[in-house]
């Protein structure tokens, strides 16, 4: 219905640009006297009348009407009042289903057949009422905004504060977005630590949420609860991952950077510098994929042969693999840093008598410190936020370990696994991940705040 | 006073050893990520490959055991086919190839050598031939995924007989077949049509496919209206204030986010609050696009800052309103940035995962979307999906299936650079 509904508002929209600019034409040329703006605006003006407000109506009825049919069709289930929340929704679908001509009840009985009419009946009205109200909107102000088309109208002042309205709402769409993110983690987190202890959460040492089996979350043990959920190890786990591949990637990455904006001749430079930045351009998953079948079986085997005990999915095989794909986000900005500290600097030191090495360790990385370090900390809060390469090739059992040749597992994994599938909604378990969430929204964020006041530090000192 | 020379000379070598030393760490560190991508393309490449070739065992089936007259299919309708019962007949059909074995427990080993809709494949090619039906026909059926990867080689032969997935018998059967020329390659079709399937010989790309082209033209629909405008309202309109700073922050904000975080937006607002349907393209394109947004708006400001002011001001100066200068002159200029911004923020959210597996679209979905609104998986979560699969096939399908991703991947950056070399304009 939506498809057909929608293509009928854009023929309206396109018909009445056409018989706006042509009113305005034949004002002009009945009467001699010059409109306030072009025909064309006078177009845009109809068109808008005929078109804005018919979507806005129609978004309204889309939004609303699932709740409304919902109530009418089961309101003599309400009535009975023997029937939960979650029972009457269940009830709902398999009434949908029955309408769809699926068989689920063995023997229907009156109430439901009676229902699944309503169903019927109220889908058809809805309908109906849908297409009556937004085209007969549409019509009517298309008549109105013709009918009010004269020689005082400045249709292209409307017409542009309509557009500037429409661009600046588009922009709010950012703050929205960051408001929806803010807002959905704090709910489900402040829910879940009415019933677990932020501390606990915070200190705890032992995460096994799936130990708790909530079925009336009334019942639960708080003891239970307190220890299912100590994040500690999935912390621990994140920082030994987001370690292992730092001392990776600096190494290169920075290495790389020096090379890249000090001794290459362009020719290598444009040709390895995109070569690099393909790897950050390759998808996570592939990588995931990567590091679970190429480079976790290549670390157990060294490991094997060197006579240690390593798991199959080691921490090592995955931050290792993450290491090789933050390479790019530190030898590009590094790269960018060190090009950019003032061509004097280089210059005085090798007028001194400094080599290439001297030059670069004693005069060039101090100087674009600042910018290095802020590169790292991007770097940092990309590889705590990486999901994929952790889910496919770490742990998912959460355990205190240092050892990088051990399973560890991070808090994306866990948001992931607790998530996949069939979640129970209102239950200490699945909001325990939008807690890991938040945890992990606040840090990543501290830490590109605190990147982009370096660099921004930086950048001032040699303006 | 030679001392001193040497001395000098000594300490000159050192330092200029030591120079010569960090150029090789550098060029070392260089050649080791240039490396990675090398072997990261090859690994995946070297087991991919082979997933876009099948193996097939060519039988010869007698239709006229099924009816007295073949002439008689092309007078019946599908419906008429479908309801004829064939397996006794496809099972029979198959037991040709080797007619002298008797034992029951052969014949069930016989039959494990082609994939389990063998029966289905004949009465497709009856349908799909039904005019000419000669009274024995020769239809290539699909092998079983232990006998496509051993005849690919991907899967060890000598191993011991109960480590392998594959009977002795059966290598028998196939090598038997093989010296008769009964066994040959065709191109996979059905992998890059086909959606998923618990048998990895079954499995295509094709429903994957659909759902990622349907979750980006989602992400285009919202994203490029929207970035481009507020891109617009923010460089060319917004006035210093503190709004228009909270904004900009925002965006900056947004666009380090971790993407999971972004899955739990979808999770708790789009799917909880508002009711959109799980795990549909539909839902994955709109957390998708809002993950987006923040790249399409930095890369539209951008080129719009690099849009001379003379531009802006001759327009001003023959009489144009703020607006009309802006729309009619400075957005075409630097249209062609946007779209690159856009490219590839498209083909980021292309390669996508972690979000799409939060918002339920990890579901096995076996039928080809076919609007948005149909549960639906994509290309970089059914690679997620089959990796985590046992089966030996499923391990060339993966690496094919991340091919296929690269494939777009590049294609769509490789648009990206030349809509800016062709349309860029140097000032």
């Amino acid at each position: 219905m939506g498809f057909i509904l929608i293509s009928l508002i854009v023929l309206i929209g396109f018909t009445s640009y056409f018989l706006g600019s042509l009113r305005a034409k034949k004002l002009r040329t009945s009467n001699q006297k010059n409109l306030t703006s072009l025909n064309h605006y006078y177009g845009y003006y109809v068109a808008l009348w005929a078109v804005v407000p018919a979507l806005l109506i129609l978004l309204m009825i889309t939004s609303f009407k699932s709740f409304f049919i919902e109530q009418y069709v089961l309101s003599d289930f309400i009535a009975l009042g023997s029937y939960t929340e979650t029972e009457l929704s269940l009830l709902f679908t398999q009434i949908e289903n029955t309408a769809l001509g699926i068989k689920l009840f063995d023997e229907n009985t009156i109430l439901i057949d009676d229902a699944v009419n309503k169903l019927n009946y109220i889908n058809k009205t809805i309908e109906n009422l849908t297409y009556v109200t937004v085209l007969g909107l549409s019509g009517l102000l298309v008549l109105y905004s013709l009918i009010n088309i004269n020689y005082k109208l400045n249709s292209r002042k409307i017409v542009e504060k309509f557009l500037l309205v429409l661009y600046f709402t588009c922009s709010l769409v950012a703050i929205m977005t960051t408001v929806g993110i803010i807002f959905s983690l704090l709910y489900e987190t402040l829910r879940f630590f009415s019933q677990v202890p932020i501390t606990d959460f915070l200190f705890g040492l032992n995460w096994s949420p799936q130990r708790v089996f909530v079925r009336d979350a009334g019942d639960l043990d708080t003891r239970d609860l307190a220890n299912a959920f100590g994040a500690v190890p999935l912390f621990a786990g994140t920082f030994l991952i987001a370690l292992i591949a730092m001392c990776v990637s600096v190494p290169v990455g920075l290495l790389t950077a020096i090379y890249m904006s000090e001794y290459a001749s362009p020719k290598v430079r444009d040709w390895a510098k995109p070569i690099i930045e393909i790897l950050a351009g390759i998808p996570t998953v592939v990588y995931g994929f990567f590091a679970a079948l190429t480079v976790a079986p290549l670390v157990r085997d060294i490991g094997q042969g060197a006579g240690l005990t390593v798991s199959s999915e080691s921490a090592l095989a995955a931050g290792f693999v993450m290491g090789i794909m933050i390479i790019p986000f530190i030898s590009s900005l590094s790269d960018d840093v060190i090009k950019s500290v003032p061509q004097s600097l280089r210059e005085g030191s090798y007028a001194m008598g400094a080599t290439k090495r001297e030059t670069i360790v004693k005069v060039l990385l101090p100087a674009a410190l600042p910018g290095i370090v802020g590169s790292f900390l991007l770097a940092v809060s990309r590889a705590i936020g990486e999901t994929m390469i952790v889910v496919m090739a770490a742990g998912l059992n959460a355990k205190l370990t240092a050892n990088p040749l051990d399973a560890a597992t991070t808090i994306t994994t866990q948001i992931v696994v607790i998530l996949i599938g069939d979640q129970e909604f209102d239950s200490p378990k699945t909001q325990s991940a939008f807690a890991l969430g938040l945890t992990l929204f606040v840090v990543t964020l501290a830490l590109n705040f605190i990147a982009l006041q370096v660099v921004k530090k930086y950048t001032e000192r040699y303006d | 006073m030679t001392d001193r020379i040497e001395q000098r000379i000594n300490s000159l070598n050192k330092r200029l050893n030591s120079e010569k030393r960090f150029r090789i760490y550098c060029i070392g560190a260089m050649s080791f990520a240039l490396a990675w991508v090398l072997i990261l393309f090859l690994n995946i490449f070297s087991s991919g490959y082979s997933a876009f070739y099948r193996t097939v065992i060519q039988v010869d089936v007698p239709f006229l055991n099924l009816i007295e007259d073949t002439t008689q299919f092309s007078e019946m309708s599908s419906e008429d086919i479908n309801n004829l019962s064939m397996y006794s007949f496809s099972k029979k059909a198959i037991y040709g190839l080797f007619p002298d074995i008797e034992e029951k427990k052969d014949k069930k080993m016989l039959i494990r050598l082609f994939s389990i809709e063998f029966e289905q494949e004949i009465r497709e090619f009856l349908k799909s031939n039904k005019s000419n039906i000669n009274e024995t026909e020769t239809i290539y059926l699909t092998a079983s995924d232990d006998v496509d990867q051993v005849s690919k080689g991907n899967y060890p032969r000598d191993l011991d007989e109960d480590k392998r997935r594959i009977k002795d018998i059966q290598l028998l059967f196939f090598d038997d077949l093989v010296d008769r020329g009964l066994v040959s390659y065709e191109f996979n079709l059905p992998f890059l049509m086909r959606g998923d399937s618990r048998e990895p010989e079954l499995a295509g790309v094709g429903g994957s496919i659909v759902g990622s082209l349907f979750t980006i033209l989602v992400v285009l629909i919202l994203s490029f209206p929207i970035g481009i405008f507020a891109a617009i309202y923010l460089e060319e309109f917004a006035s210093k204030n503190r709004v228009t700073d909270f904004i900009e922050i925002n965006i900056n904000n947004l666009a380090a986010v971790p993407s999971i975080v972004f899955g739990l937006l979808g999770l708790g607002i789009i799917l909880n609050t508002f009711g959109l349907p799980r795990s549909t393209p539909l839902v994955g394109g709109i957390v998708l696009s809002l993950m987006t947004l923040p790249t399409i708006i930095i890369a539209t400001r951008a080129s719009l800052r690099a849009v001379p002011p003379s531009i802006r001001e001759g327009a001003l100066a023959v009489g144009a309103t703020k607006m009309q200068a802006v729309m009619h002159h400075v957005v075409p200029v630097a249209m062609p940035g946007a779209l690159t911004g856009t490219i590839i923020g498209l083909a980021q959210a292309l390669g996508e995962t972690a979000p799409l597996l939060l918002i339920g679209m990890v579901a096995f979905v076996v039928d080809v979307p076919q609007t948005p609104l149909d549960a639906s998986a994509s290309l970089p979560v059914q690679v997620y999906l089959w990796s985590e699969s046992a089966e030996r096939g499923y391990v060339e399908k993966t690496s094919a299936t991340i091919m296929m991703l690269l494939g777009f991947l590049i294609l769509m950056n490789l648009a990206a650079v030349l809509i800016r070399r062709k349309f860029e304009t140097k000032w």
